[in-house]
């Protein structure tokens, strides 16, 4: 923990992290609902939904800070691990659906399907469901990944590629035929491990979760890039080809991150639908996985807190701008894209770091492989 | 006929006015009447009885048909169509009671055309169709009913009088109108006018509706020659006779069912080929749009290496365009369209000129830092439209010279505005590889392209080329969505359903080669529609997809890779 020490920024991230997760539910348990330190159920669940989106930034940081490569399609392993923590959300329905089937979700019995299809078999299972919110978008990356890197496809054109993949998703989600709720998606859940997923204290539970999940995962990243494969990893993003002379295999370190960075992501999807009670295709939509990018940009790329920073920031601005004139949120969107790309190539960690440290350096102001 | 019919009859006979003023001028003689004028005066008698009389007749032979026509039974009516349809002179008549302007005109008690009008009805005579009698309100006329039998018989007699008419068109037309229902008496009269007719057009068309009637003829040389002679042709009514006859046990002779099956089988080969161009077609036409819109693309990212991410919102910009110019001029669609092919150009080249001396290029070397930042100006822009225009879709007319389709035959038809689109396609693409070729800008781009360096090193001015290059991109952007407005919504989110599409076909195609980009849009294009009916729209579109994100895997420099030099900038 000695980054603790040199960093105190992350010190800083990590107590108001720990604070948050502990706090909220902690006050929300003991008092009761009219109490002053009592917090409505809607803003659990939004405090819940940035710390998702958080985690979410940092899987994106992992591997376009660290490892170089811009994914368009990070919302893709996002929604798919959503998916599978929907699916088991689906199974736990039971009876209680409108149609009242013990099998079948009610969107199938609606559809005239006369039986469950074999990829929703053992969702009904949690420690199935969970270990698909991982696997699911571990094997598509590691399928695209392993695909892509092998054959040295790099820089706009990766990009562009998982922007295609987030979009062929997308498409195929919407199709009734899929077998996944078509362009409703999956929703209506009644429980989650027999509690009720209403309830203020799964909703708390949920918030805890998520943070230490947040928490874990920011240490764990950390640890990563501390450790000798991190550094070979940022190597990579600095220089490719001369750490392939070096005799390492290029493709396999890249693929580690974006399977690790996928899994993570699938994470955040799984934390982040119980909490808002409902997942659909338009998760895929390659307008939400730009947004991710922008959390990271706006925050500071290449620090794992400066993603967290960033997400929640512009999520709350988010909430903000949508309620009080709708119309602004895209103008202020397109401006941070513009503004921070233009002006703070390093985010707010950047601009914090610079007032701090004047001559500090960091890794992502370096040169940037095209 | 009631009496109340008759009284009727003589209101509307013209005739019964010069009985009724003789009368009156027989009576006024009357009194001032000498005896030896009796002799007279009966013989004025019995003249003034005798033109009665041939009033009577005439009142009977001309307007009788119309009475029948108007009052009578449907059998009276049925008989009171085919006596009109003997002279010629009737055509206007029939044919006003074929669109439903032949009405009754209850004040007069008598059959007029009826043209609508502001007041209701404007009234004109039935026979020359031009003197104006009145203009009425709606319910001062009754409409003529018709029964399905008496349509048939009014067409034939309209068709019977077409037949014989000058223009080739008018007489085309009758004898398909005749040939729908066809009996023995239509059939004479084609027979008949297959002697005469000179236009090839006609002459087959009439041979067609002969063959189509010999196909059921006991007389077996006649319907095997028939069956021999239909097969060549392309026609939805020989097809589906064909196809009836060619069922098991519709025939007894064997030899006529064998005939008939083999050119069910001939004609169905043929069908098989137009649906196979119709694929083409469409996929050329869906691959005419994916070529417009990433063509400009080509140039910013293939040319400039500048990943554009608010190429799509410049093709909305030109949609807008189009809106805003049809407009200004709503009374000249066409005119507005055309007009607006150029603006668009100059508004989406100005704006694209202002993103690159604005933004990206502060931003060169570093492609996903630009791909950011215009992403960035892309939510920009479409927040812009939403904010102007609303979020809700514009509506952009079609000039009627681009709707409809061309029908070819009874089994291919394509639509124009598909087909323009094609050939404007073609012509922009022409357009801009003769500017990249033959002017200035062009050379000037190329060695820009090629290699920086060296082209400033030559004096070029990098900074404005590369202005201009964007603005060239931008514009054609432009250009392409004055295109799309013509066969999408215009609304905020044009731009977005484009540009994961075109970014495809660029990439596909290889990038900086804008052959590589008509060759990937056409061949995308293509293989959309034919994988369409197997797998649906969506699905095929995901197919397409995956397909090009493993051919880039296995090619990641595209169709036709940038070779040399310039590929390692």
């Amino acid at each position: 923990m000695n980054f603790l020490k040199q960093d105190k920024t992350y010190a800083s991230v990590l107590m108001a992290l720990a604070a948050v997760t502990l706090i909220i539910p902690f006050c929300n348990l003991i008092t009761s609902a009219d109490s002053p330190l009592h917090f409505s159920a809607y803003s659990v669940s939004l405090i819940g939904k940035y710390l998702c989106f958080a985690l979410l930034g940092l899987s994106l940081d992992m591997v376009w800070g660290y490892a170089g490569i811009l994914v368009l399609g990070q919302g893709a392993f996002f929604a798919l691990g959503g998916y599978a923590m929907g699916m088991y959300l689906m199974r736990q329905i039971g009876t209680r659906g409108v149609y009242g089937n013990p099998e079948l979700p009610d969107f199938m019995v609606f559809l005239n399907w006369s039986e469950l299809p074999w990829y929703w078999y053992g969702f009904e299972n949690f420690g199935f469901a969970m270990l698909m919110v991982f696997l699911a978008p571990g094997i598509l990356a590691f399928v695209f990944g392993w695909l892509a890197f092998r054959s040295r496809v790099t820089g706009v054109y990766l990009s562009i590629i998982t922007q295609a993949l987030t979009y062929a998703l997308l498409l195929a989600f919407f199709r009734n035929e899929m077998g996944f709720g078509g362009n409703n998606g999956l929703t209506d859940f009644k429980d989650i491990l027999g509690f009720n997923i209403q309830s203020e204290a799964v909703r708390s539970m949920m918030l805890l979760l998520t943070g230490s999940s947040l928490i874990g995962a920011l240490l764990l990243c950390r640890w990563i890039v501390g450790s000798k494969l991190g550094r070979v990893v940022t190597a990579i993003r600095d220089q490719e080809s001369r750490v392939r002379f070096l005799g390492y295999r290029v493709e396999l370190f890249k693929l580690w991150v974006f399977v690790f960075a996928a899994m993570l992501a699938g994470l955040a999807g799984a934390l982040y639908v119980p909490q808002v009670g409902i997942i659909n295709p338009s998760e895929f939509s390659p307008l939400n996985s730009l947004e991710i990018v922008i959390w990271v940009a706006v925050g500071g790329r290449g620090t794992l807190y400066g993603a967290i920073i960033g997400a929640v920031l512009v999520n709350y601005a988010k909430t903000v701008l949508t309620g009080l004139m709708p119309d602004a949120w895209l103008f202020c969107l397109g401006g941070a894209f513009i503004l921070v790309t233009l002006l703070l190539p390093d985010g707010i960690v950047g601009l914090l770091h610079r007032r701090i440290k004047p001559n500090l350096t960091l890794n992502a102001s370096g040169e940037q492989p095209a | 006929m009631t009496t109340n019919h008759f009284e009727n009859d003589l209101k509307t006979l013209p005739i019964s006015e010069p009985v009724a003023g003789s009368l009156r001028r027989n009576g006024a003689v009357f009194k001032s009447l000498l005896p030896q004028t009796w002799a007279t005066l009966w013989l004025m008698f019995f003249l003034a009885f005798c033109v009665n009389a041939a009033a009577q007749e005439t009142a009977d032979t001309l307007p009788q048909p119309l009475e029948q026509l108007r009052i009578g039974s449907m059998a009276e009516r049925e008989q009171a169509i085919e006596q009109l349809g003997e002279d010629g002179r009737n055509l206007k008549l029939l044919q006003a009671l074929q669109d439903g302007q032949l009405m009754d005109w209850k004040a007069d008690s008598r059959l007029v055309i009826a043209s609508e009008s502001a007041k209701g009805y404007n009234l004109r005579d039935p026979f020359d169709g031009k003197a104006v009698l009145a203009d009425v309100e709606r319910d001062a006329v009754g409409k003529l009913n018709l029964t399905n039998k008496l349509r048939s018989v009014l067409r034939k007699a309209v068709g019977g009088l077409q037949l014989n008419a000058d223009s080739a068109d008018m007489r085309l037309e009758a004898v398909k109108a005749i040939a729908k229902d066809a009996d023995d008496k239509a059939l004479q009269m084609l027979r008949k006018r297959l002697e005469k007719e000179r236009d090839a057009a006609v002459l087959a068309a009439i041979q067609e509706a002969l063959w189509l009637q010999d196909i059921n003829s006991d007389d077996k040389p006649a319907r095997l020659a028939a069956i021999e002679a239909l097969k060549n042709i392309n026609n939805q009514s020989a097809y589906n006779r064909l196809r009836e006859l060619a069922e098991p046990d519709a025939v007894a002779d064997p030899e006529v069912a064998a005939q008939a099956k083999a050119a069910v089988k001939k004609i169905e080969s043929r069908l098989q080929n137009y649906a196979a161009i119709e694929t083409v077609f469409f996929g050329l036409s869906l691959g005419a749009v994916l070529v417009l819109a990433s063509i400009g693309l080509a140039i910013t990212f293939g040319v400039m290496g500048v990943i554009n991410m608010a190429h799509g919102e410049l093709m909305m910009l030109g949609a807008y365009t189009t809106y805003v110019m049809q407009q200004l001029l709503p009374n000249y669609l066409g005119t507005a369209l055309i007009l607006s092919i150029p603006m668009a150009f100059l508004v989406a080249a100005l704006v694209g000129v202002a993103i690159e001396r604005g933004i990206i290029r502060f931003l060169y070397g570093r492609p996903l830092e630009t791909l950011l930042a215009t992403f960035g100006v892309s939510l920009f822009l479409q927040q812009s439209v939403r904010s102007i225009f609303s979020p809700l879709n514009r509506s952009v007319s079609t000039p009627d010279w681009m709707s409809g389709s061309w029908q070819i035959n009874d089994f291919l038809s394509l639509t124009w505005n598909r087909f323009y689109i094609l050939v404007f396609c073609l012509l922009v693409f022409t357009a801009l590889l003769q500017i990249l070729k033959r002017t200035k800008l062009g050379l000037e781009v190329r060695a820009v392209a090629q290699n920086r360096g060296m082209a400033k090193a030559m004096g070029i001015p990098t900074a404005r080329v590369d202005a201009m290059t964007f603005g060239l991109g931008s514009g054609i952007a432009g250009v392409a969505g004055v295109a799309l407005s013509q066969i999408t919504n215009v609304g905020p989110n044009l731009g977005q359903a484009y540009i994961v599409d075109s970014f495809m076909v660029v990439v596909f195609g290889g990038v900086g080669n804008l052959f590589g980009t008509l060759v990937a849009g056409f061949s995308l294009g293509i293989a959309n529609k034919f994988l369409e009916p197997y797998a649906g729209a969506v699905l095929a579109k995901i197919l397409v997809l995956v397909f090009i994100i493993l051919f880039i895997q296995k090619k990641p420099r595209g169709l036709f890779p940038q070779k040399g030099r310039a590929a390692d900038g």
